[in-house]
């Protein structure tokens, strides 16, 4: 029931010499449902922290005004609930019902009055269990809805999302999105940011799409919005519905053996995996939340040692050391040979700048510093990544984040690269550049094996799909 | 994982009152041990905190668990002192080469074990029994604790058993990317460095993700808070404190009264 004006809005961030977001007009009447688009960096992220009233005067610099009925956001904040991606770093309490109240707590509702309101709110989000449930019990889409049902229980009049299912697997966001159409009230004001839009349509009766230099692009309902600007939007990197990206098999069969697993476990993350991983083939590993993968994907990458079964490298691979298992090879010799690609790109980082996280592998491995600075131009260029060769990877984009970590695990040139959820949260040119990239490592011999949640990186690359159970 | 969870049966006697009264009781029962250098009044608060144990609801094999690292660093001031100590008065007792050992290096040393172990049980008392949301629950209601402050420490403590398994992500992150010390002594100590400055590079990132969080629901935004889950100090969180000044008064007495008490000013 909160309505949103904004007249020139920009904000530039303290210490930055360019402007996040700059001269939004916009008005979004109270009960509307908006879905904020725009290509990485367009400062839809910047607009909605400002919005939830979380920019301090002091942190930046602002342009313009933003009110939200009639005031400053900052001084509206109880009317306002947030929801945000990382589900890890939004709970504040250790018990689920206490986590709820916590808003309620904040915002002075009398003690008699807060827990029937949470009760209420868990109930709206469809949350299953009782509010003593520890924080640290549920799965990522579970604390999704906690943060939700928290978000709701303070009965905002205007309820902003900031992808809210982007490190989810699909059942856990459908849950998600069902739990935000079930529990908002008519008279809610929504602004939802998501990458994924055909899934977050039926949410919403508008589509603003902000341009990347400033300004608003497209505003309208969604069918007109995507009928007039859809290329231009599916170019700038916004995920269109109804737009299929073209894939990409193999264009040769499958060449030798590098790696294979016989009966590989580690109880009780992962059960018993029989595979084997080919040059020339990209293999996708798929299932629900808790089934393993990510321990999978370390087994393979030489990184853990495995509690049951073994993995094996073949002779293609590894040549002599093909004897011992990857996980008691070396690190330099590891990284000649397998690349792993984590799911989050910052725990890669071990230098301070874009430049010397690439050249780091190559030196470790022995390179001469002019290969090394081959090497390390050629991975800038081709992953746009030049202009940024002297900043601090800590300071990327997650685009920009995600391509340097998968080009840190090329520059030593393994045979086998092995990603866990290389395009989680991706926009689409990212996305695009990702699949192209793995598509031709795949075409000059090397195995890729992805452990995904996302059915269309699947339908694009995946020559062979592996996927696990709970154990 | 790193275990900061209470580990007592709720429903013990002791280990239901008020998280602030037994923070108090623990803190007075302290305090009036520092006062003695003597092994006598620590012996018998050793006695007395082992003698309430099942009145908080905890086990002794559970507590040997929990304490261990304070056993061994008591172990290691006794050594330490028997090996080392200045004040070499009294009967000799062993003598092995540049060792000797006195009845005063002995009786200094075992005094000092001592109250390391009667000093810091009460501690791990109060953490063994006392949930942290009650903790910051009390420290704010009846401690009168600003919220800022009680439910920030609330909150980051909650991510700590996250930073093990960090720990193990940036160890192995480094590995896949050619990092490892072998067999070298001061490799190793530069990884181990480089990998501890990682995480608290996260950790302040994901503190300060959590922080606009908490500001986003509207925490220490100025309007006055109410609470959720009510503390009450009650008359038996009074005797309780008031029961751990007198135990901790009596050690010091039967110390007094066996002349063997021995202030630490004077």
């Amino acid at each position: 029931m909160s309505a949103v004006v904004l007249r020139g809005f920009g904000w530039r961030h303290a210490g930055r010499k360019g402007w996040a977001v700059r001269g939004v007009d916009l008005r979004v009447e109270a009960g509307e449902r908006v879905l904020l688009l725009g290509a990485s960096g367009a400062g839809k992220s910047t607009l909605l922290a400002a919005l939830a009233g979380l920019l301090p005067e002091d942190s930046g610099e602002q342009e313009g005004t933003v009110e939200i009925d009639g005031l400053d956001p900052r001084k509206a904040r109880e009317r306002v609930g947030v929801v945000f991606q990382d589900p890890e770093t939004q709970l504040v309490m250790a018990r689920c019902g206490d986590d709820v109240a916590f808003g309620l707590e904040n915002r002075g509702v009398p003690a008699e009055e807060i827990w029937p309101r949470v009760d209420e709110a868990l109930r709206r989000v469809g949350f299953p269990y009782h509010r003593d449930r520890p924080t640290a019990a549920l799965s990522g889409g579970e604390q999704q809805r906690l943060a939700l049902a928290g978000a709701l229980a303070p009965r905002p009049g205007l309820l902003l999302l900031d992808e809210p299912t982007a490190n989810l697997d699909p059942a856990g966001a459908a849950l998600i999105r069902r739990a935000v159409a079930d529990a908002l009230d008519v008279d809610t004001t929504l602004i939802l940011v998501e990458h994924r839009v055909a899934e977050a349509l039926p949410l919403v009766d508008r589509v603003v799409v902000l341009e990347a230099g400033g300004g608003v692009r497209a505003d309208g309902p969604p069918d007109s919005v995507f009928a007039a600007h859809g290329d231009a939007l599916a170019a700038a990197g916004v995920w269109v519905p109804g737009r299929t990206v073209p894939p990409r098999p193999a264009t040769a069969p499958p060449g030798d053996w590098l790696l294979t697993a016989d009966r590989l476990g580690l109880p009780p993350r992962l059960a018993a995996v029989d595979l084997e991983v080919r040059a020339g083939e990209a293999l996708a590993v798929l299932g629900p939340n808790g089934a393993g993968k990510s321990t999978l994907a370390l087994l393979l990458g030489g990184l853990l040692r495995p509690g049951a079964g073994t993995a094996t490298a073949t002779a293609a691979l590894a040549g002599r050391d093909a004897r011992t298992p990857p996980h008691r090879w070396r690190a330099p010799l590891l990284a000649r040979r397998i690349g792993s690609v984590f799911q989050d790109p910052e725990h890669q980082f071990v230098t301070g700048s874009v430049y010397d996280e690439l050249a780091l592998g190559p030196r470790r491995t022995g390179q001469p510093e002019a290969a090394v600075r081959a090497t390390v131009d050629g991975l800038l260029d081709r992953l746009r990544l030049t202009r940024l060769a002297g900043a601090n990877p800590y300071t990327l984009s997650g685009g920009e984040a995600r391509r340097l970590s998968v080009a840190t695990a090329l520059a030593t040139a393994p045979r086998l690269l092995i990603c866990d959820e290389p395009t989680f949260g991706q926009d689409r040119r990212t996305w695009g550049e990702l699949v192209d990239l793995f598509a031709e490592l795949r075409d000059a011999g090397h195995g890729v094996v992805a452990v995904t949640h996302d059915p269309d990186f699947v339908a694009a690359l995946a020559d062979r799909t592996l996927t696990l159970e709970r154990p | 994982m790193i275990s900061v969870a209470p580990v007592a049966r709720p429903g013990a006697p002791l280990a239901r009152r008020n998280p602030v009264a037994k923070l108090a009781a623990a803190l007075v029962f302290s305090f009036v041990l520092i006062a003695t250098l003597d092994p006598v009044a620590p012996a018998i608060a050793i006695a007395i905190e082992l003698a309430v144990l099942p009145l908080f609801g905890i086990r002794y094999r559970i507590l040997a668990r929990r304490a261990w690292p304070l056993l061994a660093s008591a172990g290691g001031i006794l050594v330490t002192l028997v090996l080392f100590a200045a004040d070499r008065s009294g009967r000799v007792l062993v003598e092995a080469g540049p060792v000797v050992v006195t009845e005063g290096v002995l009786v200094t040393a075992l005094g000092l074990v001592l109250r390391t172990l009667a000093v810091a049980l009460p501690g791990i008392l109060v953490f063994a029994t006392t949930d942290a949301t009650d903790l910051a629950d009390a420290l704010i209601q009846n401690a009168k604790a600003p919220a800022r402050f009680a439910i920030g420490a609330l909150a980051a403590f909650r991510l700590v058993p996250l930073l093990e398994q960090e720990w193990r992500m940036i160890s192995m992150a480094r590995r896949a990317r050619g990092v490892d010390a072998g067999r070298n002594p001061v490799a190793k100590l530069r990884l181990f460095v480089s990998t501890a400055f990682a995480l608290l590079v996260g950790a302040i990132r994901r503190g300060t993700r959590l922080a606009v969080a908490m500001d986003a629901r509207g925490f220490d935004a100025g309007l006055p808070r109410t609470v959720a889950r009510r503390q009450r100090f009650t008359t038996a969180d009074g005797l309780l404190v008031a029961g751990a000044a007198a135990l901790a008064g009596a050690a010091l007495a039967v110390s007094v009264a066996l002349g063997t008490f021995r202030p630490l000013i004077g």
